[in-house]
């Protein structure tokens, strides 16, 4: 500025004329006192000029703000946000814009979507803020992490989590099924010999330890860590915390497998007479009971995605079931032999199935295809995913678990640990490292560092809530149950439009009425004056407006012709990669 | 060799080979509340993969919160009682939300605080009818028109002990008055009846008077926003629109029956509605006569008063159905109809300034205060309140065109004889008369 005004002030030069905007209405009128010195004059151009300049980029300006200090800010705007984070939060991609004319539809959306886009961009920006973080297991270069036994690893962490590895040595009424509460804190055990005992694991406190003197063939927790379901001999029984009998339930016999469905609190059981049937644990009544002709049903697990039931069968199929329909959503043969367990991960997206022909497999359940076999020599008899997506499997007395299964083909278990005896129930514990292992010689706690999610959800589940925080949660957990009516093989089905019910009922609408109200309004020349509205110049117009339709009409099919094109391009692209790859018969060919 | 961390400090151990471990270990302290006194920690992850069923967890939702609306749907808050004859004519005050003036068929105008419910002055206006009421824009006086042919002006304050009650100013009419308004910001009024007149205060004739071949008007107001133009609706099935500083009228629409009343929309300068004979409201875009901008059914009689919400975006009308219907202004059916037993014809209805409220009054001489939403919760909310009627309210809007919650948002207990009317009989063979939409049905002509 200095340099400018020494140019204005010498009276020998040619006087710089400053560029000014021209002098609007709405601007101080600039009083410019020219008997004045140059300097004066000088700065209040400048002044104009900057204030212009200011109007006319008022947000560029911004990202190079100066401070109060005069310095600049070296990092503008707001922080980035990891485009992975983004994605890890992004329900859906953004809608196509409607043509011009549906104005108000088209606001709507840019208005959803603004919103939408402000959460998920909050959304990620929280993530970083989570304070846990996942737990890991690096061995020393060539060294296995699978060889190392769980008495270093507790040795290793600290104190508490060293206490989390622990044997239990219940050799009497074993062997034992095993499964925590929603929440991690609490471990259920049934012994096939009728022994019954709940307990907080990490402060070993006991809640009930009983013997129903019958047979035990699973159990499981229900909604909350005060009721339990236990499958005996003949009866579900139904259990509080303090092992005093609640129900027994009489309509469903012989089960051998329960589910707990938590967000639609449902029951879902598997029986030796082969049914099926879903108890609602909120109303005592039974919703559904499928007879699934299929034989003893011993395999079992839930999709805990979309709530779906996938039952595996002896004769190496496995069958996905909901309580709406009487058959098999989905029938996939997957092993030759029996199935002798199933685990789908927590998103929905894979399958893992093991089978009598000592098989491995992965599946995508979306597409219903195979991903990947292992062969194990023992085969393995227990599996469980946990919610990080390790996997464990038990072959014998031996658990190992699998890191990536799906993603990259795997040559060795990332952990293996060797129990008393073999091992009949496996499950991962949730947002802790830890693997309950029920074997016919007792309980072991496995540490599987890695193995559970870091950062819960407090009003989710929350593993250090209250006594008042539970009531309050299972009064909201009450409300929001969803029906069983709306299990699907797709849960965000709900969230679409239904375009077949539209069209149909537009279909009887335009029936009923004799003319279609959504038709598009018939193009009326508006009539102008000064002789505009000759029958020549209104014939014009109409020819212009037909005109442009067909363009529009003409320009889609264009484009639908182009796309076509180039699918067709790519997939001959693909195949004809596919044919260049050598195969070993080719030397033989001519 | 071997470090051992406490509690979660040390993120990992280097152990004999070189061994990197870390396991979840969470301090408790982190996650439950330091005292009583504390508020109970929550902490939040808000990763998609731990909140699986996520639509049909906001649609339960949504269900569960219309449900709710419909159980707490109460509107009537009180009725004001201590008129002598029908309720003819409401004025709201300019200035105080609290104050409501009413005129009766038998002349008598009554002040009413609404904040008590009482009535808080009684005052003979005029000899049969008060055919209009309105306050002035500063809120110190009001005007009042009656069936003896005379206007008068009335102070807002109450006389003191022993003092008459007397007009300010008195105006001898040549023709009985059957309407009156007053501009936004001048001392002129409007009245209606075999002419509309443009009045100064100062003066005791019109400064301008507009016909055009009617003998009779039903209603006047002005434009809110434009404050120089007027609408008005007349006996012979028109509409005419006037501005006030032109000596003859614009244009005029002519409908297939007669509007009783109309009302300017107050956030749109050329959106008008006027409340018509054959059961509908008709919103015009003053521009575009030709055709209106929204026909609003759903009234089983003649609809007889309409007034807007000062947001602009809906309005409230009044019918000889004994019912109130509220519609939003781009809608073609009403979002809610209000009744009671005991209410009769509904001759005049006002939407609060605040908004909030719509107070109607009727045939059997009572005023009634209702709410806009019938659901909404008076009085202050907390934060938290307002967060859940918020979280609530959006999810109605998202889930609303799902059958089941539609079927529950929309149902309301009605008098039989509403199913008989909507659904009555048709006379004529489908397919003997032309089809034409409802906008271009009830339009006759626009005269310019």
């Amino acid at each position: 500025m200095k340099s400018k005004a020494t140019f204005t002030d010498s009276h020998v030069e040619k006087k710089i004329k400053v560029k000014r905007p021209s002098v609007r209405y709405w601007n101080e009128p600039q009083k410019e006192d020219k008997s004045r010195d140059g300097e004066n004059t000088g700065e209040a151009a400048v002044q104009q000029d900057r204030r212009a300049k200011k109007r006319k980029q008022k947000d560029e300006t911004s990202a190079e703000k100066k401070l109060f200090s005069e310095k600049s800010d070296p990092f503008p705007g707001s922080a980035p946000i990891p485009k992975d984070r983004l994605q890890k939060f992004k329900r859906k991609d953004k809608i196509t814009k409607p043509p011009r004319h549906y104005r108000k539809l088209k606001q709507v959306i840019t208005r959803s979507e603004e919103a939408s886009d402000l959460a998920l961009k909050q959304a990620a920006r929280f993530d970083l803020l989570l304070p846990e973080d996942a737990g890991f297991l690096e061995g020393d270069e060539d060294e296995d992490t699978c060889t190392i036994s769980q008495e270093d690893i507790a040795e290793a962490v600290d104190i508490t989590s060293g206490a989390k590895y622990f044997n239990l040595k219940l050799t009497q009424f074993g062997p034992y099924r095993v499964d925590y509460s929603k929440t991690g804190r609490q471990l259920l055990l049934g012994g096939r010999r009728g022994h019954l005992a709940c307990f907080d694991w990490q402060t070993k406190q006991l809640m009930c330890e009983i013997n129903v003197m019958e047979s035990i063939s699973d159990v499981k927790w229900l909604h909350t860590d005060s009721m339990f379901a236990v499958a005996q001999k003949q009866w579900l029984y139904v259990y509080d915390s303090n092992g005093i009998e609640l129900h027994c339930i009489r309509k469903f016999n012989d089960v051998l497998r329960m589910q707990f469905l938590p967000y639609h609190f449902l029951l879902a059981t598997a029986s030796a007479t082969s049914f099926l049937q879903y108890l609602d644990v909120s109303t005592g009544k039974e919703v559904a009971a499928i007879c699934t002709k299929t034989g003893r049903l011993d395999v079992m697990c839930q999709n805990p995605h979309n709530a779906i039931i996938h039952l595996g069968h002896s004769n190496g199929t496995v069958t996905l079931w909901s309580p709406n329909q009487k058959e098999a959503l989905v029938k996939m043969l997957c092993h030759q032999g029996g199935v002798r367990s199933v685990a789908v991960d927590k998103m929905g997206n894979y399958m893992v199935t093991s089978g009598m022909d000592k098989k491995l497999k992965v599946f995508d359940i979306r597409a219903l295809k195979p991903l990947t076999s292992y062969f194990l020599p023992a085969g393995a008899s227990c599996l469980s995913l946990s919610q990080r997506g390790l996997l464990s499997a038990a072959t014998g007395d031996v658990v190992q678990v699998y890191r990536d299964v799906w993603s990259t083909p795997v040559t060795k278990p990332y952990m293996a640990h060797r129990v008393r005896g073999s091992v009949w129930g496996l499950q991962f514990c949730p947002f802790e490292d830890v693997l309950g292992v029920g074997h016919g010689e007792g309980f072991t706690s496995m540490l599987v560092p890695g193995a559970g999610e870091p950062n819960f959800d407090g009003l989710d589940a929350n593993p250090y809530r209250s006594a008042k925080q539970r009531q309050e949660w299972e009064v909201k957990a009450l409300l929001e149950k969803i029906q069983p009516e709306l299990i699907s093989l797709d849960p965000t089905d709900l969230g679409r439009v239904d375009r077949a019910t539209f069209e149909q009922r537009h279909q009887e609408k335009v029936q009923s009425l004799g003319f279609d109200p959504h038709a598009k309004e018939k193009f009326v020349p508006k009539f102008k004056k000064k002789g505009r509205s000759s029958a020549g110049a209104v014939e014009r117009r109409k020819k212009q407006v037909a005109h442009v339709d067909q363009r529009d009409v003409i320009r889609k099919s264009v484009e639908d012709k182009v796309k076509m094109e180039e699918q067709q391009k790519r997939k001959e692209a693909k195949k004809a990669a596919l044919s260049r790859r050598k195969s070993a018969l080719d030397r033989f060919k001519k | 060799y071997a470090k051992l961390s406490t509690h979660g400090c040390i993120s990992y151990v280097v152990f004999r080979f070189q061994m990197k471990v870390k396991v979840l270990s969470r301090n408790p302290d982190d996650y439950v509340r330091e005292t009583k006194l504390d508020i109970q920690r929550v902490p939040r992850n808000y990763d998609p993969s731990l909140h699986p069923f996520e639509v049909s967890r906001e649609y339960t939702r949504a269900l569960n919160a219309t449900k709710l609306e419909r159980v707490f749907a109460k509107p009537f808050l009180a009725s004001l009682d201590g008129h002598r004859d029908g309720v003819n004519c409401l004025a709201k005050h300019t200035q105080s939300l609290s104050t409501l003036l009413s005129g009766s068929c038998d002349g008598e105008l009554k002040v009413w605080d609404l904040t008590k419910r009482e009535c808080v002055r009684t005052l003979q206006a005029h000899e049969g009818f008060i055919r209009g009421v309105v306050v002035r824009y500063c809120g110190t006086s009001f005007f009042t028109v009656g069936d003896d042919k005379t206007i008068k002006q009335w102070t807002m304050e109450t006389p003191g002990y022993g003092e008459e009650e007397e007009p300010l100013n008195t105006i001898l009419g040549k023709t009985v008055f059957t309407g009156l308004d007053h501009h936004q910001n001048k001392s002129v009024f409007a009245t209606c009846g075999q002419q509309v007149d443009i009045w100064d205060e100062q003066r005791s004739s019109p400064i301008r008077s507009f016909s055009w071949g009617v003998d009779s008007f039903s209603s006047i107001r002005f434009n809110p926003v434009e404050t120089d133009l007027l609408g008005s609706c007349a006996s012979d099935r028109s509409i005419i629109l006037y501005d006030m500083r032109e000596s003859t009228p614009l244009k005029k629409v002519v409908m297939t029956m007669r509007s009783n009343t109309l009302c300017w929309n107050p956030m749109e300068a050329f959106h008008f509605t006027c409340a018509n004979e054959d059961y509908n409201l008709y919103t015009y875009d003053m521009r575009f006569l030709e055709k209106p901008i929204k026909v609003h059914m759903d009234h089983v009689s003649a609809v007889l008063d309409v007034d807007y919400s000062p947001t602009g975006q809906e309005f409230v009308s009044a019918s000889f159905d004994k019912t109130i219907r509220i519609f939003p202004k781009n809608d073609g059916h009403s979002r809610e109809v209000y009744h009671t037993k005991r209410m009769q014809h509904v001759i005049c209805v006002k939407w609060s300034s605040d908004s909030k409220y719509i107070l109607s009054g009727s045939d059997e001489m009572n005023i009634r205060l209702w709410k806009a939403n019938a659901a909404e919760k008076l009085g202050v909310l907390s934060h938290r309140e307002r967060e859940a009627a918020n979280y609530s309210q959006k999810l109605k809007e998202k889930f609303q065109h799902h059958p089941q919650i539609r079927r529950i948002a929309r149902h309301r207990h009605l008098p039989k004889i509403f199913s008989f009317y909507r659904f009555g009989f048709s006379s004529t063979k489908p397919g003997s008369v032309p089809v034409l939409s409802e906008k271009e049905k009830h339009v006759v002509s626009v005269v310019k």
